[in-house]
């Protein structure tokens, strides 16, 4: 009986947490609705005459006015916005003459597939690297991290990406060059998640896999760079407040080993913060990922988004700007909500 | 008594001497600090090359001399020339003059804007607070550099536009500071004598809250400058910030990627003006922030 009064308080008040989140995270779509209908609708002068130029007629213009319904009151303007969103249709784009949505849902998976790649690069040596400075506090490799951390919001990507084409595959020879694949190499898969890896090893052809990787592996690698810096810094402080505790005091003087101490005692407490951290720089390189693409001639979605951008392609624009802020708010909400979940003095 | 003595006087006896003692005793703790010394010489440097640009670059940033064309670095061009023949260093030393107004004008705009906004929302409290935050928090779960791209995209690529565009995104992190700030001490006793003696809300604001929020402002937006430098070159190198022949660093970057497997040194040499730049920014703000606002504290 009493066990039962809990649960359902417990289930109430997750109920409620969920409730609350998802709430939240709806009215946070609906400013980045409000956003793009904003920057569409209202920032441009005159949003007919980029559609038709300034050579159409009047009847042209008046026409073109009323098709594309601004001849009604702003709000009810913002809400078939909306509407037609929430449906999937974010307009067609001028330049490929296809449905945003179609051509968005076309090229994510290889912004997808380096971001991922990226993230992986920027946990699996950000977090050792950040847990190693605070255990050296103050010496050397502290000091190299910090600078190196630095560097990480000083270096522009697209700088850093150019630096790496020139000296790793120019100069090199290490890597593959600009694009996907090699160009005998195209096509020879079918694309069924267009997550080119995934498609290779699906067909089982290693070649294709292989220089996937290759090209794959230096626009991935300075993503990495990116959240490797973020990802150490914040590893190193929040492992800072834990070694300065009194129970890593007391683990020491009982003789717990000291990588014991460091990676059970020290870590373990702040797994759960550094979810965050990682949802956080996951979505920092969806963002990144814009000028990698635009250097890396990478067919994902910043390079449909600075490719609309030049040719004053705005549906297209809005589309992307759409998805990738969706994609953030929702990587913030989910590491948001599984913080909560993982850590019980959050609740 | 000396002058020192008398800056560290523990009982000042005017108020210009309490003022001076506390800005001696700050900029000699921000001395001590290596890494800030080095990010104050870098953002001085900036300063003198942009003040005295026409003095320390040898060529006009503008001068076409097509017979020296792609000229390798050499102690007559230091950084080389581009493909028109202009004096890469002229045009790295005349950029220092746009990054300079740039995160100066993004500034001027978003930290006011913000910090307005956010002491508005943290006074007021109630729907005031929620309404202004509600928006504030679109803004901030928005990831920058594409909301700026979108921005430009509407107004039309330009420095001015790129510059209404990064100061846009950048207002929302002042506002949240701005409130933290004033919550913390909007029911504080030398608050309520101002309203006791009929001090109006804006004269409260205006007089009473904001001076308090300036150091924690002072110290993020100089960390911000860097995220500022590197969104305004990433919209000159996409073609949508300072447009030709303008020598903004972002753009310079641009014209040399076609360049960057045999002539290196085009695309190369102003990321590293915008590298040692944006470095120099984050120095002085990690010091500033450990002088100016030790309970954030980022060394631990």
């Amino acid at each position: 009986m009493a066990i039962d009064a809990t649960m359902a308080v417990r289930a109430g008040r997750s109920a409620k947490g969920v409730g609350g989140f998802v709430v939240v995270t709806a009215l946070t779509f609906l400013g980045l609705l409000a956003i793009t209908f904003f920057i569409g609708r209202v920032v441009p002068i005159d949003p007919v005459l980029s559609v038709v130029g300034d050579r159409a007629t009047q009847a042209q213009y008046d026409a073109a006015r009323v098709a594309m319904g601004l001849d009604r009151p702003l709000i009810i303007q913002f809400f078939d916005y909306v509407w037609s969103v929430m449906q999937g249709d974010l307009g067609t784009s001028i330049s490929t003459n296809r449905p945003v949505a179609d051509d968005l849902l076309r090229v994510f998976p290889a912004t997808l597939e380096m971001a991922t790649l990226g993230i992986l690069i920027g946990v699996a040596l950000g977090v050792p690297a950040g847990v190693w400075a605070a255990t050296r506090r103050g010496e050397w490799v502290d000091q190299v991290m910090r600078v190196f951390a630095l560097l990480g919001y000083s270096v522009p990507a697209f700088w850093l990406g150019l630096v790496g084409l020139a000296f790793f595959y120019a100069g090199l020879g290490w890597v593959a060059g600009p694009g996907r694949l090699d160009i005998f190499y195209e096509g020879l898969v079918p694309a069924r998640t267009n997550v080119m890896l995934i498609d290779a090893a699906l067909a089982g052809d290693w070649d294709v896999f292989r220089n996937a990787l290759a090209h794959l592996v230096l626009p991935a690698s300075i993503l990495g760079f990116f959240s490797l810096a973020f990802i150490a810094r914040m590893t190193r402080s929040f492992m800072l407040d834990q070694l300065g505790q009194e129970f890593i005091t007391t683990a020491r003087v009982k003789g717990v080993p000291e990588w014991r101490v460091i990676w059970v005692h020290g870590f373990k407490p702040i797994r759960v913060p550094l979810i965050t951290v990682i949802g956080l720089s996951y979505a920092a390189l969806l963002e990144g990922s814009v000028m990698i693409e635009t250097v890396f001639s990478w067919p994902g979605i910043g390079n449909y988004l600075t490719t609309a951008l030049l040719n004053a392609d705005m549906n297209a624009v809005l589309g992307a700007t759409l998805v990738i802020g969706s994609v953030f708010i929702l990587i913030n909400k989910i590491s948001d909500v599984l913080y909560r979940v993982l850590d019980p003095r959050s609740r | 008594m000396s002058t020192r003595d008398w800056l560290l006087d523990d009982s000042p006896a005017t108020l210009t001497q309490a003022n001076l003692g506390r800005a001696w005793r700050m900029t000699t703790t921000l001395l001590r600090n290596p890494l800030a010394v080095a990010g104050l010489l870098i953002v001085l440097l900036l300063l003198a090359t942009a003040l005295f640009a026409p003095w320390i670059a040898p060529e006009t940033p503008v001068g076409q001399n097509l017979q020296a064309r792609l000229l390798p670095p050499s102690a007559e061009h230091w950084m080389g020339t581009d493909e028109l023949g202009r004096d890469i260093f002229s045009r790295v030393v005349y950029g220092s003059r746009i990054t300079l107004m740039i995160v100066a004008l993004v500034a001027v705009i978003s930290a006011p804007l913000g910090l307005i906004i956010g002491a508005v929302a943290g006074y007021f409290g109630g729907w005031v607070d929620r309404i202004l935050m509600g928006v504030t928090d679109v803004f901030l779960s928005l990831p920058k550099l594409i909301l700026a791209l979108a921005f430009v995209a509407a107004l039309g690529p330009g420095i001015e536009n790129a510059i209404i565009a990064i100061a846009i995104t950048a207002w929302p992190a002042y506002a949240r500071i701005a409130r933290a700030e004033t919550l913390t001490f909007r029911n504080d006793e030398y608050i309520q004598a101002v309203r006791l003696v009929g001090g109006s809300h804006s004269r409260i604001i205006f007089r009473h809250v904001l001076p308090l929020c300036t150091s924690s402002m002072i110290v993020r937006a100089t960390l911000d400058m860097a995220g500022i430098i590197l969104t305004a070159a990433g919209l000159g190198f996409l073609g949508l910030g300072a447009q030709p022949p303008l020598p903004e660093w972002g753009a310079m970057i641009s014209r040399g990627r076609t360049f960057i497997l045999d002539q290196w040194w085009v695309a190369t040499m102003p990321g590293f003006a915008i590298i040692l730049v944006s470095l120099g920014f984050c120095f002085l703000g990690d010091g500033l922030r450990d002088v100016l606002d030790p309970k954030q504290g980022g060394e631990k």
